[in-house]
């Protein structure tokens, strides 16, 4: 025998199941309850920086749209900062800019939206910046644990080609699953994400 | 006694600084996943064609993995731990009336102060307030069923609600979930982030759940099930069960007070 070293051990995590929406997007469910509702509006429009919309599906192995996937992304402001404690660089803040928002997807089409402006470079552990990115989690009914990936820009072909995290993708056929494409549309820039949950296309998720 | 100590600096090197052990001291432990469900797992039909079967990247943590957003009283209304009184139209909603409470620590025994806590479940008949759900037990008039709240600084949180029904679901023919209530946790970074789900002490549906049989570990279930806690009863007005949860810890609380940023 040993001592103990007496670690709690993590709670398991559990699918959100099919009626997530209810305790985190309420109005998806079909009512109204909270007087603030979170939503995929990251922005107002003092927020700094350029404003994108993305979208995007979640797509099964079969390449059929997750209709109630939920989605939430987290990120840094359009100067390169998070707005949490931990982030001490010496970078604005800006007012107002979470970087957190959350939605599902569309019941009908299965398409998913947010609101919110390109973030700029974060560093990465050795201090050498990332690319510009936006952190993704995404939950439904039949995922077990929720599944965290990154988005990337198409339009930073330069920084991409030096990312750490997109690097360490062995398989460079797999990077440009991260990567999302530009397009304009009706005066709004628009980066189209999809995340394949499963097959030859599969997005690259990580274990954090 | 004068010890002559050794000196392999240089001129011109930087001063000498105290050894830190850990590296990266905001990050958190690595996620034991043999305790989690796996992605596939068949007995959950629907997970089949949603499981990743490639291998997840690991990621050592960076700042986009180790912040996360932060929540205040002002994201949360007054009612909002109450689902006795959140969505009551001509009474009270009804049901078993409980009280759900426990701590959110994390795995070094450390309380997660100040984070946002959701939960959502089935009313007393085992029905949602979902387009989506369309089981002929009849909806509540007086009950949404979700609620949230802020940890106090202890990791403590409570809220207010009628214990849920069981339901039935399209998995096998027969399959009934567990009465349960839906958990969503962020804890102070996104690395954190979990949604779980709290069943009942005594439910006989528990050990026949596949949904509960995703995970592979027993004590990693046990864990889910909520004991009642008689001593936290409201007498005369509500049962109480006691539901703790446990987030990922962090490096920095095993080497404590040089380290700044948490
Ligand atoms: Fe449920």
């Amino acid at each position: 025998m040993t001592q103990a070293l007496g670690y709690l051990k993590e709670t398991a995590s559990q699918t959100a199941g099919p009626y997530v929406h209810i305790g985190l997007i309420p109005h998806m469910a079909g009512f109204d309850i909270f007087q603030n509702n979170f939503g995929n509006v990251l922005v107002g429009a003092q927020t700094k920086g350029e404003h994108i919309v993305i979208e995007g599906r979640v797509l099964d192995g079969t390449g059929t749209p997750v209709r109630d996937a939920l989605l939430e992304i987290w990120q840094a402001n359009a100067a390169g900062r998070y707005n949490h404690p931990a982030d001490r660089q010496n970078k604005p803040l800006d007012d107002g800019f979470r970087g957190w928002g959350r939605t599902g997807a569309e019941f009908d089409t299965g398409l998913y939206r947010f609101e919110t402006v390109k973030p700029g470079k974060v560093p990465g552990r050795d201090g050498r910046m990332m690319a510009p990115h936006i952190n993704f989690w995404v939950v439904a009914r039949g995922i077990n644990i929720g599944l965290s990936t990154r988005m990337y820009f198409a339009d930073e072909a330069e920084a991409n080609t030096a990312d750490p995290i997109l690097n360490a993708i062995e398989q460079e056929v797999r990077r440009g699953t991260l990567v999302a494409q530009r397009s304009s549309r009706g005066g709004k820039t628009v980066y189209t994400f999809d995340i394949v949950l499963q097959g030859d296309n599969e997005t690259v998720f990580f274990d954090i | 006694m004068n010890i002559q100590r050794q000196d392999f600096r240089r001129e011109g090197d930087a001063p000498a600084e105290p050894f830190i052990p850990a590296r990266n001291p905001l990050e958190f432990f690595q996620r034991d996943r043999d305790m989690h469900p796996p992605a596939y797992a068949p007995i959950y039909k629907t997970s089949v064609n949603r499981s990743p079967r490639k291998a997840l990247l690991s990621l050592e943590q960076s700042l986009s993995e180790v912040t996360g957003p932060v929540f205040g009283h002002n994201d949360i209304g007054i009612l909002d731990n109450d689902l006795i009184k959140n969505y009551a139209k001509t009474g009270d909603p009804i049901g078993e009336r409980i009280i759900v409470h426990g701590q959110v620590l994390d795995e070094c025994r450390r309380p997660v102060p100040h984070t946002l806590v959701e939960f959502w479940q089935a009313n007393a008949a085992g029905r949602y307030r979902h387009k989506k759900d369309t089981y002929l037990a009849p909806i509540d008039p007086n009950f949404g069923g979700c609620g949230r709240t802020l940890t106090d600084e202890n990791g403590y949180y409570f809220f207010r609600t009628v214990k849920p029904g069981p339901y039935p679901w399209r998995n096998y023919v027969n399959s009934w979930r567990p009465a349960h209530i839906h958990f969503s946790l962020f804890g102070s970074g996104f690395a954190q982030r979990l949604i779980t789900q709290m069943y009942f002490e005594g439910d006989p549906l528990i050990k026949i759940c596949p949904i509960v049989h995703t995970i592979p570990d027993e004590e990693a279930i046990n864990r889910l099930v909520a004991p009642l806690d008689i001593n936290a009863a409201v007498p005369h007005d509500c049962l109480t069960y006691r539901f703790d949860i446990v987030l990922r810890g962090r490096r920095s609380t095993l080497f404590e007070n040089r380290l700044e940023g948490n």
